[in-house]
């Protein structure tokens, strides 16, 4: 883990809480994730996992604590938190493409209206990046013609238009059929090998190994336990973890 | 039905400011309507505030009294004239206390709608970098307008029928004054009475069918 002070960091939470009413979600969050790191978090449900990939967009404000992304405070409100979510990119469990605008548009909307590229510029690097998800050809089609990994691959495009400096992933296979997990997890894939940044909630423990640099454990709203994923994977040091992996890894 | 003859050219020039009226008070509402609603669901506290109190005040208060509001209070009392000829003045206090009004329905039919836009849609417009104004004019408010299609129809057609009322704002060239009027000289007449309900069912009949047509088109697949 790098430090806070250090230039390779591209985000740091610092004693971060959060609560939801009188449920403590987050407890003194202390995290790190560097320029190009892959960062798996994993734990049991209801851990906190999702909450602190959304506070890193600021999709959910902290109680306390502070979250730093370049080196700077994340802007409370206004147009400098809108421009800095536009640095950040997103991808949801349950996709949440624009039901009313086609693929394409779903993928150009970003650039045009928030970078204010060109409608042609967008538009040609819209197709791109369908071609590079594998959905150059349903350009035209709505959101809900698609199936849900086609979806989610739109989703990864709509996230990658915006030439984002990281992405967060919330859960995104989590809602797919299984025959189609695999096609976005083959997208992440790619995108952890050409060195984008990435924060990852999932329960693809395959995926974590294969493509993470590190795997955060979180349970109880605490960072439990990280490391490298073979490391992780193949001894665990805490006794939550080593309870963890024995439920999901022996079936 | 010698009446509905004599009388129809008066009482047609009568009915063309009912369709006047709700022609522009139409579109003044929509517009106004959709300003109130961006207020309501505004994150600034005060706006919110300001935008539930103007529905929950104008809404509930009835349109008569709304109208003659507009004429005795805003217009003799405070002196908010739009022109100097009288009947003139008043087809404009009309429009403003009509509009005013039909807004606030206008409004709570779109927040209806704005509700049933899930959630995610507004988080994925902020996570890609819209402001609030930009996600709610690019896709919260696009999606909301296509599921109350049908209950702005209704608000229209009550509109349409609302203008009916203009007199309590003191203006007197619509048909319907019109009618009592006629009705002072020649007696109650059933012809004269029907054909202003066929001329009002001629304009709202088909903003139901088309509002319920048009629903049916744009509905946005999830």
């Amino acid at each position: 883990m790098t430090e806070p002070g250090d230039p390779r960091t591209l985000v740091s939470l610092r004693g971060v809480n959060k609560s939801f009413g009188a449920l403590h979600v987050l407890k003194d969050i202390d995290l790190n994730v560097a320029r190009g790191e892959v960062v798996v978090v994993i734990g049991p449900s209801g851990g906190g996992k999702s909450t602190l990939c959304r506070l890193v967009n600021r999709l959910e404000t902290i109680d306390s604590g502070t979250i730093t992304f370049d080196g700077q405070e994340l802007p409370a409100e206004g147009k400098a938190l809108a421009r800095f979510r536009s640095d950040v990119g997103m991808v949801f469990q349950s996709f949440n493409l624009f039901s009313h605008k086609t693929i394409l548009e779903n993928v150009t909307l970003g650039p045009i209206k928030v970078r204010k590229v060109s409608k042609e510029a967008a538009e040609k690097r819209g197709m791109e990046l369908l071609e590079r998800v594998g959905i150059a050809s349903q350009a035209a089609k709505y959101p809900a013609q698609l199936s849900g990994g086609q979806q989610q691959r739109t989703a990864i495009a709509r996230a990658l238009a915006m030439d984002p400096k990281m992405i967060l992933f919330d859960e995104p296979t989590s809602a797919l059929d299984p025959e189609m997990v695999q096609e976005v997890l083959d997208v992440m894939t790619g995108l952890a090998r050409d060195g984008m940044t990435m924060m990852v909630v999932t329960h693809e423990m395959g995926f974590a190994r294969r493509a993470a640099n590190r795997v955060v454990f979180m349970a109880g709203g605490e960072v439990v336990e990280e490391g490298a994923p073979d490391e992780f994977f193949d001894s665990p040091r805490s006794d939550r973890a080593r309870d963890f992996l024995s439920k999901i890894l022996t079936h | 039905m010698d009446d509905l003859i004599k009388y129809a050219p008066d009482l047609l020039a009568g009915f063309l400011e009912n369709v006047k009226l709700s022609l522009i008070c139409g579109a003044l509402a929509l517009v106004l309507g959709t300003v109130l609603v961006a207020a309501r669901v505004a994150p600034t506290p005060v706006l919110r505030a300001a935008g539930t109190l103007y529905v929950n005040v104008v809404r509930n208060t009835p349109l008569t009294l709304v109208l003659a509001f507009s004429s005795l209070g805003l217009s003799d009392t405070i002196g908010l004239t739009f022109s100097e000829t009288p009947s003139t003045n008043s087809f404009w206090l009309v429009v403003f206390g009509l509009s005013a009004y039909t807004a606030t329905f206008v409004c709570e039919a779109l927040r209806a709608g704005i509700n049933t836009v899930p959630l995610g849609q507004a988080e994925a417009a902020r996570a890609i970098g819209l402001t609030f104004l930009q996600s709610l004019r690019l896709i919260i408010l696009p999606q909301a307008f296509r599921t109350v299609v049908a209950p702005l129809g209704s608000v229209m057609i009550a509109m349409i029928k609302n203008t009916t009322v203009a007199i309590a704002g003191g203006y007197l060239m619509e048909s319907a004054f019109r009618m009592r009027d006629t009705f002072d000289d020649t007696g109650v007449s059933i012809p004269i009475f029907l054909g202003l309900v066929v001329a009002f069912m001629a304009v709202t009949l088909p903003v139901g069918f088309v509002t319920s047509r048009l629903a049916s088109k744009l509905a946005v697949a999830r």
